[in-house]
């Protein structure tokens, strides 16, 4: 269903990586939860008293959305999502965002394929590689971080990258769900980018290169389907915003969202 | 003699609407055999069913097509066959539930002796003899199984007629279901342990709490309140980890109103089973009064009460009287409140349901749930090798908000010790005498008591803050001069307990001489209130009262009035704590200043003045055992990750733990310490379990203990059965996802001098 729509939306070749992995894993999933429902007692544990480990995993679209740009913003189509499977100790982890501005060259992407391991109560070691398809030129990136809750119920995104060229940059998430009432949430969240070197080829300056502050407020018709609406800031800094300038980009830019949050 | 009425009728009609090929009736009923001599045979067959229950059909698991399953009557000192064909499509297995029988017959794959589960497409045979008579049930141990409906009712007949008449007879088999695969349900829990929870704190609440809050502090005590869950990252709304069931009684739901049919003036005994696969139910029959006559099949000395609840896997027998004709509505509200399990008893058969009451209030944890004082750690574990908590299985507690913190020694290595001092220092209403003036933070001295049995003031080096309670865990694991100690505490109640006796406060002042008081287990104070003195009149008070109750409790003067919240959010009291660098909130925040719940206060929701039935009630009417002490204390934390949705045992789950290893012929003491924010029905085959309620000799024999959240339960094992047994929490999900162990009970000549 996700995979099914992105193409539709986001239309780009270039996102064919990131779609093929995405679809090879909603493949896996859906397959597995299909052969589970053929009939309820069928059940993996039933195999010698749970003296096994238990493998399951999930697909989260956190954001799935058309941004409508206010004030002379472009228009921005935009996804971040993750998955994962595993035992509750390891796991395999995928993430990938982006976005597409209509009308214009300007997009980014990026997938992340991950190796999680717990290593606290609300925590997640994560390491592996990302590989982002756009902006051209293309990069592959180590990774290393963590993921998880951190007091307060914030939930945290916290990773570093060296690219292939040895660049160093960190990228921090932060996001908390107020539930308004039982279904209706109003979910904050954030994105801080930060590099240790300028890539002008890129479009990235050293030090803090952008942030983006969103609100969206999503619907819970089930917990697995919840639409949303919401704003979105993104505003670049310094010599990020210099080389955005020299690109006819805006420096700073608002949207208004509606979107889809789903959760398998 | 009474006969099983509702046995034909519930396995024909109990729920099964939807079956593509028709019931055959009797195929798994007791079948007489042929002669005495001969083991009499049961042939039951276990099939994927297509079940309606809630309008949609779904597949089911059914023994001889029926959900719950045929009702196995057996007869005390007969032997028994049971074939058992597996029509699956993957393995399955039964477990004879509460059932004193050989290791290799008890079927539980891989424990069992010599067990492997029986393979699809095969038939296993059980061959056992029946040593006991009561009240029983089977289900699956195969997965979740148990979940999609296998399950059924097991009486055991005894040689000699029970201590108590009664002229009906009705099983009364609570369940949960699910329209969900219960396999999608552990997922939903591993990716969202809110998930089910739609009952969660949210703004729109917090506003209609500030705005009926009737004061600036009140508020400001809300949002407190809020902070410190949020900074714990816990949710005390947190009740039932599993909702959208639908509660049936012998597999039928409210609306089909199972109906136990009585004459007025006869007594009616009805056997109530949790089958629930995750879900505690709290009974109550309005308009009648309930006889416990037996508990997990043992017959109890008779006890009148008005509610109790049932955690999964646990029996009672009651007999209830009524004396006029009507209709008569049995009501099991689940914990969470998310529904009823309903029938009826009346005169007459085909009666539509009375209409269900309102829902009691959701209970809500509190910071007592979260536990405090959970005792010296570090004890024997029972395993062959040390074994260490794993990372992520313990919730950290040492976040700054939390000021208590540095006193109360929960960080990492910290030991109970400490703690220990702190529960004295912090209870001015816990005074173990009348009305004592401040303790203030436990420099020594200690008021003087009036309570005979538990004067403190004569024991020496009472000293209770200076004790080196930080780190004391690995010297008490090694300490084998501990373990006499602890073990070697005299049993005798607490005069004047009544039903509130003290499950550890049982030793007399002289064993008590120049006890390291940080090793002694009974030193529970936090029970203290309870102690049928007349400062502390009230039992708990309704869990529904807490929710802004931290304040209220930190402000109410009088220590003698707490109720157990105050106690469980640490009685600071009236400021005399806060001398030091404690402030009243900090004291609630912190661990420090907190009790432990009551391990066996049960709290329904019912108004005051309701008999509630809690374990302390109970006392065995019959003992096989002899009165003696064990020879050791084994701890057995309950642990967890309830963000990810594990569950373990001493900091490990089960696909990663050794076996608790236990000698033919000793008696072991587990001490049950759950750090979780879930109750957890711990379920032991094969031997039975003695709960210390403090009722001696009469403490009753359970199969399955239900452990309150935060609290510590001390329980008497003989293990007098020799083999692999299962033990586990009979919450279905959590025992799946790692709450579970192996005990091995082996013989060893050499060492089994316990006794």
């Amino acid at each position: 269903m996700v995979v099914e729509q992105a193409p539709v939306r986001l239309s780009s070749a270039s996102l064919l990586p990131v779609l093929t992995l995405l679809g090879a894993l909603w493949a896996v999933d859906a397959g597995a939860q299909q052969a589970a429902s053929q009939n309820a007692a069928h059940d993996p544990g039933a195999h010698a008293a749970s003296s096994h480990e238990l493998y399951y995993g999930a697909v989260l679209f956190e954001k799935l959305e058309w941004g409508v740009g206010l004030d002379g913003s472009p228009n921005v189509a935009r996804w971040d999502g993750q998955a994962w499977y595993g035992t509750d100790y390891d796991k395999i982890w995928l993430k990938t965002q982006g976005e597409v501005e209509r009308g214009r060259r300007a997009e980014n992407a990026e997938v992340q394929l991950l190796y999680s391991h717990l290593i606290g109560y609300y925590w997640d070691f994560q390491a592996g590689i990302r590989y982002d398809p756009r902006p051209r030129p293309d990069r592959t990136y180590g990774v290393i971080g963590i993921q998880g809750l951190a007091p307060g119920l914030f939930e945290v995104d916290l990773q570093g990258f060296v690219s292939e060229r040895g660049d160093v940059s960190a990228r921090l998430e932060l996001s908390y769900d107020i539930y308004v009432t039982q279904r209706l949430v109003l979910q904050p969240n954030a994105e801080i980018n930060v590099a240790l070197q300028k890539v002008p080829e890129l479009g990235v300056g050293s030090g803090f290169n952008d942030i983006e502050a969103g609100l969206r407020l999503r619907y819970e018709f089930t917990r697995e389907v919840a639409p949303y609406i919401g704003v979105n800031y993104t505003r670049r800094f310094a010599d990020t915003a210099r080389y955005a300038r020299r690109e006819n980009e805006r420096v700073a830019s608002v949207e208004f969202l509606t979107g889809v949050r789903l959760y398998f | 003699m009474a006969e099983i009425s509702v046995s034909r009728r519930s396995m024909l009609a109990g729920g099964i609407a939807a079956i593509a090929a028709p019931a055959l009736p009797g195929t798994g009923l007791a079948q007489p055999g042929l002669g005495r001599a001969l083991p009499r045979e049961f042939n039951l067959a276990i099939e994927h069913v297509t079940l309606n229950i809630t309008g949609r059909p779904r597949p089911a698991i059914a023994i001889n097509r029926q959900v719950p399953g045929p009702v196995l009557k057996f007869r005390e000192g007969e032997e028994v066959l049971i074939n058992v064909a597996n029509r699956l499509r993957e393995e399955t297995s039964i477990h004879w539930h509460g059932l004193i029988l050989p290791s290799g017959q008890d079927g539980v794959p891989g424990i069992s002796d010599g067990f492997q589960g029986i393979a699809a497409g095969q038939t296993h045979q059980y061959r056992f003899p029946l040593v006991q008579s009561g009240t029983y049930w089977y289900h699956s141990h195969s997965g979740t199984q148990e979940q999609a409906g296998f399950y059924g009712p097991l009486i055991i007949e005894p040689t000699r007629p029970d201590p108590f008449g009664y002229d009906r007879d009705y099983i009364i088999q609570l369940s949960d279901w699910t329209d969900e695969n219960p396999h999608r349900v552990i997922q939903n829990l591993k990716r969202d342990p809110g998930y089910y929870n739609y009952n969660k704190r949210t703004a729109a609440s917090l506003a209609a709490e500030l705005a009926r809050a009737p004061n600036a502090a009140a508020r400001e005590a809300i949002i407190r309140d809020r902070m410190m869950w949020g900074q714990m990252r816990m949710d005390p709304t947190d009740i039932e980890d599993v909702t959208g069931y639908t509660f049936l009684v012998n597999g039928r739901t409210p609306q089909q109103n199972f109906t136990a049919v009585y004459r007025p003036g006869e007594t009616v005994r009805l056997r109530f089973i949790n089958s629930g696969a995750m879900s505690h139910f709290d009974v109550r029959i309005p308009g009648l009064e309930m006889t416990v006559v037996q508990a997990h099949g043992n017959n109890v000395q008779p006890v009148t009460i008005d509610e109790f609840r049932i955690a999964p896997a646990e029996t009672f027998d009651v007999l209830v009287r009524p004396t006029n004709a009507r209709q008569f509505q049995i009501l099991a509200e689940s914990m969470g409140r998310q529904g009823f399990a309903s029938a009826s008893i009346a005169t007459q058969e085909g009666l539509p349901m009375l209409a269900l009451p309102p829902h009691r209030e959701r209970p809500l944890l509190t910071m007592a749930d979260m536990g405090g004082d959970y005792g010296p750690k570090g004890l024997d574990r029972g395993t062959l090798r040390p074994e260490t908590d794993r990372p992520g299985q313990i919730a950290p507690m040492d976040m700054g908000s939390m000021g208590g913190m540095d006193h109360s020694g929960m960080t990492g290595g910290g030991a109970g010790g400490g703690m220990q001092g702190m529960d004295h220092s912090n209870m001015p209403g816990m005074n173990h005498g009348t009305s004592a003036p401040s303790v203030g933070r436990g420099r020594g001295s200690m008021a003087p008591s009036s309570a005979p049995a538990v004067d403190h003031s004569n024991m020496p080096g009472m000293d209770h803050s200076t004790m080196p309670g930080m780190g004391r865990r690995s010297s008490l694991a090694s300490d084998p001069g501990f373990r006499l100690a602890s073990a070697s505490l005299p049993t005798a109640s607490v005069p004047g307990a009544g039903g509130f006796t003290l499950v550890q406060a049982r030793q007399g002042q002289g064993s008590m001489q120049g006890m390291d008081h940080s090793n002694m287990p009974g030193m529970d104070h936090s029970n203290m209130p309870g102690m049928g003195q007349q400062t502390a009149p009230s039992r708990p008070q309704g869990r529904q009262n807490q929710q802004p109750a931290p304040r209220r409790d930190q402000r109410s003067a009088a220590p003698a009035a707490q109720d157990h919240s105050a106690m469980g959010h640490g009685a600071p009291g009236t400021g005399q704590v806060g001398q030091v660098d404690m402030s009243a909130a900090n004291a609630h925040a912190g661990h420090g200043g907190m009790a432990p719940p009551d391990p066996f206060a049960v709290n329904t929701g019912a108004p005051p003045g309701t008999r509630v039935l809690t374990y302390r009630h109970l006392k065995a009417l019959s003992n096989p055992y002899p009165v003696r002490e064990p020879n050791r204390i084994i701890e057995v934390r309950l642990t967890g990750n309830m963000e990810r949705y594990f569950w373990a045992i001493n900091g490990n789950r089960f696909s990663e733990a050794q076996p608790i290893v236990l000698t033919l012929g000793e008696r072991v003491r587990m001490r049950f310490i759950n750090e979780t924010m879930m109750s957890h029905p711990m379920h032991l085959h094969g031997v039975w379990m003695q709960p210390q309620v403090g009722n001696g000799a009469q403490n009753p024999l359970l199969h399955t203990v239900s452990v309150r959240p935060g609290s510590t339960l001390d329980v008497d094992v003989e293990a007098d059965a020799e083999g692999g047994w299962a033990f586990h929490c009979h919450m279905l999900m959590h025992m799946e996802t790692g709450m579970m162990r192996k005990v091995e009970i082996r013989r060893q000549p050499r060492v089994a001098s316990a006794g």
